[in-house]
């Protein structure tokens, strides 16, 4: 009676359960599934449109694929590019990030202004307003011409110039300089991430310094053994959401690309293929950066 | 204790310390000074393009071009403003935008915080598989569905219901709110799948004890939910819904493909892109230039100028929001940042 009562309830709560999620599970199917689904049909076609009847589709099978990996010309370059900058800016974020939310959480005065202004661009640059001076071909030119117009004159690239001809150059100095250019994409990019690092920070108890200070560990003994570990599970959050966030701006070369094959040449098999292609490989990325990460990460509980 | 006192209690400590109060008190200093040049720079980096916008904003045409001329306009006018207020149709996208930030999302917040009570306090059969497909919903990005998406709203159908009503023909859902709210409906929408996991990470941070008291005194399972469970999660759905109010008054992506060229609806975020191109066209226009190959006749600083006036224009109510409810924003996402 008891055992028979108590999987009634089980049953109860899940369909409770479902009913909660439905509005999910439909929207789901409907509008994720869905167009997945047609998006990799049309991958393996050539679609064409009948005079405003709709589409009419031809199996291709692999034609579209092979089009863009070995006839388009831009398509496989930007990806490498893109991939290229993600290896790049990535660990930028997440280092620059952690060292903010570092410093974000000693007190000093006017801690709540510069919070809030770390997160502004959450609010400001999303959407359309990334990268709409660039975008725009009349600023992109004038942006061009007040770079060459500066850069002759600038402290910053002469002793970019003597780090980088020589022998002091490595590998190393070039990842450094080109972060350092680009450190306002990095600090623009970041909100979300200091934000979490910085709650997780606040979740350490004071206790564990507390005890490792009368043990005698110093501040950079604390750092990787007591910070690192406890923020390693915030870590993984961070990267996926870093990586998605990168590869999802609207701005990235591939996804303009994309765009532009849409709009002007209208060849909708070609984009599915490509997105298909850039969607996989986001995919294996996230995979292998999540099974390292995971394996790494230090749980308290 | 008086000044003097202090500095000499100060000395007699520092000896007896052997020097070493006296190095850690300029260390000290030495590392907070450092740390606020590097704070100041870095906000000064993030805010630096806004005072730049804000400035240009102010600038009749003679200051853009005065060389003397850096950030505070000398001749101080609203031209600029006018002028971009003009260029993007005056009230009418900022209507639309505001209607769809409204309704949308909240309508988006009410879906995702049903699905995300459900995720967070019920167990049922294939639980991680659907809540993958959240984490699915975060990572594809919406780019990739652009096409199959305007193609399936140019002829709405679920599963074979309304066409069989409807004639054998689909509805067209393009150009209205509907697909939008059919979008959101199904947290399907921009970020929803994020909405969804910041609800679940809420509810699984209140006592289970609640819903047990309420479950002992016979109250049902929707009613727990509504009467004991969505009255404290209000500051999340209010965060949540000022967040899908600021990405969608910013979205390009979906405003592309339901707004389509000349369905006489527009958002802010389908005007902002072509203000620049619209000057040109007037430019032409009064100035009687023939030429239907392209071409840019305004000089660009001047261009730069009306597009920064109108992305300013823009960005007033997101400012505004952002200054009134900042605190919301930021703690609904440290919130859920904990237990990953």
């Amino acid at each position: 009676m008891a055992k028979a009562k108590r999987k009634s309830m089980a049953k109860g709560n899940a369909k409770a359960g479902y009913m909660f999620i439905t509005p999910f599970i439909i929207g789901f199917l409907l509008f994720l599934v869905v167009p997945l689904v047609q998006s990799l049909r049309m991958s393996f076609c050539e679609v064409s449109a009948t005079n405003g009847q709709g589409l009419k589709y031809k199996w291709v099978f692999l034609d579209k694929y092979k089009e863009v990996f070995f006839k388009d010309p831009d398509y496989v370059p930007r990806l490498l590019d893109n991939l290229k900058n993600m290896a790049l800016f990535v660990p930028g974020i997440l280092v620059f990030s952690f060292f903010m939310a570092i410093l974000l959480n000693q007190e000093f005065a006017g801690r709540a202004f510069v919070r809030a202004v770390f997160f502004l661009p959450v609010i400001l640059s999303s959407g359309i307003m990334v990268g709409l001076e660039s975008n725009n071909s009349l600023m992109g030119s004038m942006q061009n011409a007040i770079k060459e117009d500066t850069s002759l004159t600038s402290i910053t690239k002469t002793l970019e110039n003597i780090l980088l001809t020589g022998e002091r150059a490595s590998k190393f100095f070039e990842y450094v300089i080109n972060l350092v250019d680009k450190v306002y994409d990095i600090a623009n990019s970041s909100g979300i991430q200091i934000i979490i690092f910085l709650s997780g920070l606040q979740t350490i108890s004071p206790s564990m310094y507390e005890a490792s200070k009368i043990e005698g560990c110093t501040a950079w003994e604390n750092f990787w053994k007591i910070t690192l570990p406890m923020i390693s599970s915030l870590i993984l959050v961070n990267v996926i959401y870093t990586v998605v966030d990168f590869c999802t701006k609207s701005d990235s070369q591939i996804m303009t690309l994309i765009n532009d094959k849409l709009f002007k040449n209208v060849d909708y098999g070609l984009c599915a293929a490509m997105s298909w292609v850039y969607f996989g490989v986001i995919m294996v990325i996230l995979g292998i950066l999540a099974f390292i990460i995971s394996r790494w990460v230090y749980y308290y509980d | 204790m008086t000044r003097k006192e202090r500095r000499e209690y100060f000395k007699e400590r520092n000896r007896k310390s052997g020097g070493y109060l006296l190095r850690k008190k300029i260390w000290n200093f030495i590392f907070r000074f450092c740390r606020a040049v590097l704070i100041f720079g870095l906000c000064f980096l993030i805010l630096q393009p806004l005072l730049n916008k804000i400035s240009l904003c102010f600038m009749t045409k003679d200051d853009l071009f005065d060389r003397t001329v850096i950030s505070i306009p000398r001749h101080f006018s609203t031209q600029a403003i006018r002028l971009g207020w003009k260029l993007m149709y005056h009230f009418k996208p900022f209507w639309y935008s505001i209607w769809i930030g409204v309704l949308v999302g909240v309508i988006q917040v009410i879906s995702s915080t049903l699905v995300g009570y459900g995720f967070a306090r019920f167990k049922f059969p294939l639980k991680n598989f659907w809540f993958a497909c959240v984490i699915l919903m975060i990572i594809v990005p919406p780019q990739t569905l652009l096409t199959p998406m305007y193609l399936m709203f140019s002829d709405f159908d679920i599963f074979g219901i309304i066409r069989s009503v409807h004639g054998g023909k689909g509805i067209n859902l393009l150009g209205s709110f509907w697909a939008y709210l059919a979008v959101c409906a199904g947290c399907a929408g921009y970020k929803s799948g994020l909405y969804i996991y910041m609800m679940r990470q809420h509810f699984r941070n209140e006592p289970k004890e609640l819903e047990e008291a309420a479950w002992v005194d016979g109250c049902g399972k929707f009613r727990t939910f509504w009467n004991i469970l969505l009255p404290g999660a209000r500051p999340m759905m209010v965060s949540c819904f000022l967040f899908a109010f600021v990405w969608w008054w910013t979205d390009g992506i979906y405003s592309k493909i339901f707004f389509a060229r000349g369905m006489g609806w527009y958002t802010v975020a389908n005007c902002l892109p072509g203000v620049v191109e619209r000057l040109n066209h007037e430019y032409k226009q009064i100035f009687n230039i023939v030429s239907s190959s392209g071409g840019n006749f305004v000089p660009p600083a001047y261009g730069n100028q009306i597009l920064s006036a109108a992305t300013m224009i823009t960005l007033v109510p997101l400012i505004i929001i952002y200054l009134l409810a900042q605190k919301s924003f930021v703690e609904s996402i440290s919130q859920s940042g904990i237990k990953g």
